[in-house]
């Protein structure tokens, strides 16, 4: 069973000048410890296909099914809860909540499931595994570099357990250097953790990193 | 770490912006609380000042009949009307009086003798007979005439007769019937005799149970003006009554100013809300993709105001005491107004309008950060 499946969806946005078609039915399975990458222009629908995958959106048609449940007629609370619990999101601007700590970042998806013991252990052991030291768990988010952000980023992502990441083009706001070490720490939650991992990215060079590419050109793969 | 922390963190992130919003809600409060305290001391102060408890009825010639006078004749009709009630007839009149070589002004009460215990408490002395000279005065009037030597044992001149002062009254405070405390009273033979006068002025009913004060100025009106008015009746449980709700007017007139005040401040509630919401667009874009519940960005919206709303309302609760304490010093002269049970609820009135201001006026601001797109609110910058 694929983790993520579309089958034939299509996404029309109505428009006072004319609907405009950003997917015209798209086919993809995503298996459980794929690492995949979501590539194509401007235009080309990755946008649609991104907010779809991540339950922020539904198609106009076809069905869509993540984590074995069809989102097609989801309410909002349904889908809120469908990305907080096998969703985890990984953004080019690291989009980490400023008025928590660094720790509380990384605890607040595991308090929003409820209250439960330990969660200030989960956090930091998630934190630890991500690459972040100790001493950086109090400090807020604006202290720390572009590439300690997006570990954070990723620890937050991760800390839930989720089914598979969604990373929006994690490395477009850093240099080349922590870019790379941002991917190769992706590359190992792929690897050790088993972790399925479906990046959206504009980078050719990103395809090293990964099992496949989907190439989208006009709302449609191709290949 | 919870959505009310989160709230706590974002208001003291602005603490300015709280603060300015927090002195709204404050000013809001204190204007309602002092304003309804003050309406509320009014009502008090009146009270305090009104003897009557509402058993009176005044019955008072109609006007241009008999020279606005009520001869024996109509006091005994009217005795008959109101059964075993008591009856006292009274004039009154001002004069020269002389203590010694000072004169003064006063007012003469006479009431018949035989009448006047029941009307009038002592505070020293006898009550004085209808044969003897004797008078009382009022206490403020023994009060106010120390250094004159009008006090009891005194010898009072009044036209050429001279009269002891054998009592002196209690305070009596104002009335609807007669106002003692700055008058001499007089039994009405010495009276009758002196001003050469039989009629009397007004004519005094107690009635001995309140509730039939109703029935008994009936049975007067029937009797008195079957066929023209002949006399007035005045009940002052009806008089009372309506300066009562009148000063509860103004009570609640002062609290519905306060009340505007408390408006505009849930106005800036509102507009600090906004700015809140506009400002955290991407935030709360953030927080809705990782999982947050439309409810949640709510609550913790909800929970920003309620803590605005609280910490304007304590302060606020506290400083109404302090005003509420000057406007019932500066204002009544009598700082205990301010612990009876009904201006301390205004306080608390305050405090809660202030609380519920502040909510209802982040509702707004709290749907509209629930109810945003959260693709629409990931993308803004």
């Amino acid at each position: 069973m694929p983790v993520i499946s579309f089958e034939n969806v299509t996404k029309v946005y109505p428009l006072p000048a004319g609907d405009v078609v950003a997917l015209a039915g798209v086919d993809i399975a995503i298996e459980e410890g794929e690492f995949v990458l979501v590539m194509g222009p401007s235009g080309s629908g990755k946008s649609t296909l991104l907010n779809i995958m991540g339950s922020l959106d539904v198609p106009t048609s076809g069905e869509v099914m993540i984590a074995e449940k069809r989102i097609g007629g989801m309410d909002d609370d349904d889908l809120t809860l469908l990305r907080r619990d096998h969703i985890g999101f990984v953004f080019q601007q690291f989009n980490l909540i400023p008025l928590l700590s660094i720790v509380e970042n990384v605890e607040y998806p595991l308090i929003l499931k409820g209250r439960q013991n330990g969660t200030r252990e989960r956090a930091e052991e998630v934190l630890r595994a991500v690459g972040i030291e100790k001493t950086h768990f109090t400090h807020k988010p604006g202290e720390l570099s572009g590439g300690q952000q997006q570990r954070v980023a990723i620890a937050r992502a991760l800390v839930n357990d989720p089914d598979f990441l969604l990373c929006d083009e994690p490395t477009g706001n850093l240099d080349s250097k922590t870019g790379t070490a941002i991917m190769t720490l992706l590359e190992r939650m792929n690897r050790e953790e088993g972790k399925t991992v479906v990046m959206v990215t504009h980078d050719p060079r990103m395809t090293e990193y990964a099992d496949r590419t989907i190439r989208l050109v006009d709302g449609r793969v191709v290949e | 770490m919870t959505f009310f922390d989160l709230a706590r963190r974002n208001v003291v992130r602005h603490w300015l912006r709280s603060s300015l919003a927090v002195i709204g809600i404050v000013i809001g409060v204190i204007a309602i609380a002092s304003l309804g305290i003050m309406g509320n001391s009014i009502g008090l102060m009146f009270n305090d000042m009104v003897s009557d408890v509402g058993d009176t009825l005044i019955v008072s010639p109609a006007m241009g009949v008999g020279g606005g006078k009520l001869t024996e004749r109509q006091v005994s009709d009217i005795s008959r009307a109101v059964g075993s009630n008591d009856v006292i007839p009274f004039s009154s009149t001002g004069d020269r009086v002389a203590v010694g070589d000072r004169e003064s002004t006063a007012m003469i009460y006479a009431i018949p003798a035989e009448d006047i215990p029941s009307l009038l408490d002592m505070e020293s002395g006898g009550f004085p007979r209808d044969t003897g000279g004797g008078c009382l005065i009022g206490s403020q009037l023994a009060a106010n005439s120390r250094e004159n030597g009008l006090k009891l044992g005194a010898r009072v001149r009044i036209g050429d007769e001279t009269l002891r002062v054998v009592g002196v009254l209690k305070e009596r405070g104002m009335g609807f019937d007669i106002n003692p405390d700055y008058a001499i009273v007089v039994p009405y033979s010495w009276y009758s005799n002196h001003y050469d006068e039989d009629d009397y002025d007004q004519v005094i009913v107690k009635v001995r149970d309140v509730n039939d004060i109703d029935a008994v100025k009936e049975s007067i009106e029937q009797r008195m003006n079957r066929r023209e008015d002949t006399v007035n009746v005045m009940d002052t449980r009806g008089i009372l009554e309506s300066v009562f709700a009148a000063t509860e007017s103004i009570t609640v007139f002062l609290a519905g100013i306060g009340a505007i005040s408390l408006l505009v401040a849930g106005v800036s509630i509102l507009n600090v809300m906004l700015m809140s919401v506009t400002e955290r667009i991407k935030e709360i874009g953030v927080l809705r993709s990782i999982g947050t519940r439309r409810g949640e960005v709510m609550r913790m919206f909800i929970y920003e105001a309620l803590f605005l709303g609280l910490a304007g309302a304590l302060i606020g609760g506290v400083l109404s005491f302090c005003a509420g304490y000057l406007v019932t010093v500066v204002f009544a002269g009598n700082a205990d107004y301010l612990f009876d049970p009904a201006s301390l609820l205004y306080i608390v009135f305050g405090m809660a309008f202030g609380v519920i201001t502040s909510v209802a006026s982040g509702l707004y601001p709290a749907w509209k950060a629930a109810h945003l797109n959260p693709i629409q609110a990931l993308r803004h910058e």
